[in-house]
């Protein structure tokens, strides 16, 4: 029985904890933590009630933090998550996932690194800097950044990993060898004809439809797409959006038809909500039509950003939805968008929201 | 035969927060900077992750001054040397 539903964000400023009961309506806070080091991303294991944050910070460079009592302890680790010497250094952590093989993680400047240990120690899985490509790729705002990590839950060989600016690539042997998985996604700050490349795409998230792990949704700089055979070929589901702009997408834990985004107003508008005016959007049909969600959310002079892994799902029934703004407001909604709450304010800039439902 | 005189390091009290037992003033046994951050890194195992990245040398933002002077990793330590390592002004 579900009994505890845990938020877990990562801030600039640390990581904070709001936890609730399964009405998810009260909530409590608590941080910051980890030194109030920049944590990038932050992730909850269910089944062991462990959480794993990942950053970097300025003075001490990249490292994985591990908590295994919903924060009330900490330990830090960066033995192995580093690039060989002469290298340019890992300057930061920005993704973790948990396979069912290992600890993940997803660096800057972009790689991948995995831990058979519970993150104390890391290995390089060294593919993606001996691809072919790797010299050609170039940072988008954020620097050059492995941001998005998904796995086939059947068959941790199958990853796709989101790299700003390089684009979606997709490893069927555990991160051995990798291929650009691009098609159809586009790039408009290419020269006209160039639009089309086979990487170099700033994708901005990647998220997998629960059941089906074929099906791709992606949040780009440049449009929001889907994919239903891997990343090989995408289809723009931008119809209906009020701009192709935005961060970051959820998908809902049982229905692959439905996926949750957050568009913004353009890349060179101010990047905060459409008219100031905050709303979610939900598709129940892959992407054919959309439906903006506004209830309790603020609908005059918001001008926040959400940023590529602060919008969550949580995998109760009814779903609940999360999203944290580039001005440290966190909300909720307990009923699949249709109403929200505001469970904190204040907070630094949020960088990523996930969540952890733990069984009483 | 005398024993070799250690230096006296201070670190900065972010860096040893973040070490558990690690105190801001210790002496240690190292006739460079790069002999004194492994001595630190053996007590305190991913310090030298926290001082050093992986080009390798001091952090962009991490200093080491020895006797008042800014070093790099080769500096050598007289007996007897006062060693900071501090955090340099960084971050907003």
């Amino acid at each position: 029985m579900p009994a505890k539903v845990v938020v877990l964000i990562g801030t600039k400023k640390g990581v904070f904890i709001a936890e609730s009961d399964k009405t998810r309506q009260g909530w409590t806070l608590r941080g910051p933590f980890c030194e109030t080091w920049p944590m990038n991303h932050v992730i909850g294991d269910p089944r062991s009630g462990t959480i794993y944050g990942t950053g970097g910070n300025e003075w001490f460079g990249p490292a994985v933090w591990k908590s295994p009592d919903l924060g009330a302890s900490w330990t830090h680790s960066s033995d192995g998550l580093a690039y060989d010497e002469g290298e340019e250094p890992v300057a930061a952590g920005w993704s973790l996932a948990l396979a069912p093989d290992g600890l993940y993680a997803g660096v800057q400047p972009a790689g991948l690194f995995k831990s058979e240990d519970d993150g104390a120690s890391w290995r390089h899985l060294d593919g993606l800097q001996k691809h072919p490509t790797r010299p050609e790729w170039n940072p988008g705002g954020a620097g050059l950044i492995l941001h998005s990590l998904v796995f086939d839950p059947a068959d941790a060989r199958r990853i796709w990993v989101g790299i700003s600016a390089a684009g979606v690539f997709y490893s069927a042997d555990g991160g051995d060898s990798w291929e650009p998985r691009n098609l159809g996604t586009r790039a408009d700050f290419l020269p006209e004809g160039q639009n089309y490349p086979e990487f170099g795409q700033c994708v901005h998230c990647l998220v997998m439809a629960p059941g089906m792990p074929d099906r791709l949704y992606q949040q780009n700089h440049c449009g929001m797409y889907r994919s239903d055979d891997g990343g090989r070929n995408w289809h723009s589901i931008e119809d209906g959006l009020p701009s192709s702009f935005g961060f970051p997408a959820a998908a809902h834990p049982r229905q692959p038809d439905t996926l949750f985004l957050l568009p913004l107003n353009g890349d060179s508008a101010g990047r905060y909500v459409p008219d100031a005016r905050a709303a979610v959007w939900r598709t129940r049909d892959g992407g054919k039509s959309w439906q903006d969600l506004r209830r309790g959310l603020p609908q005059e002079n918001a001008y926040f950003g959400v940023l590529r892994q602060a919008m969550a799902s949580d995998r109760l029934d009814p779903a609940g939805v999360y999203f944290g703004t580039s001005g440290g407001a966190l909300f909720a909604s307990a009923d699949e968008g249709e109403s929200w709450q505001t469970i904190a304010q204040h907070l630094p800039a949020i960088l990523s929201v996930e969540t952890m439902v733990l069984d009483g | 035969m005398t024993q070799p005189k250690p230096v006296r390091v201070t670190l900065a009290g972010v860096l040893a927060d973040l070490f558990p037992g690690a105190p801001r003033h210790l002496e240690v046994e190292a006739d460079s900077v790069r002999g004194l951050i492994d001595a630190l890194d053996r007590r305190w195992p991913g310090m030298r992750d926290r001082i050093c990245d992986t080009r390798p040398a001091i952090r962009r933002h991490m200093n080491v001054f020895v006797d008042g002077e800014r070093c790099g990793l080769e500096a050598t330590l007289e007996p007897g040397a006062q060693v900071h390592i501090l955090t340099a002004i960084s971050g907003g």
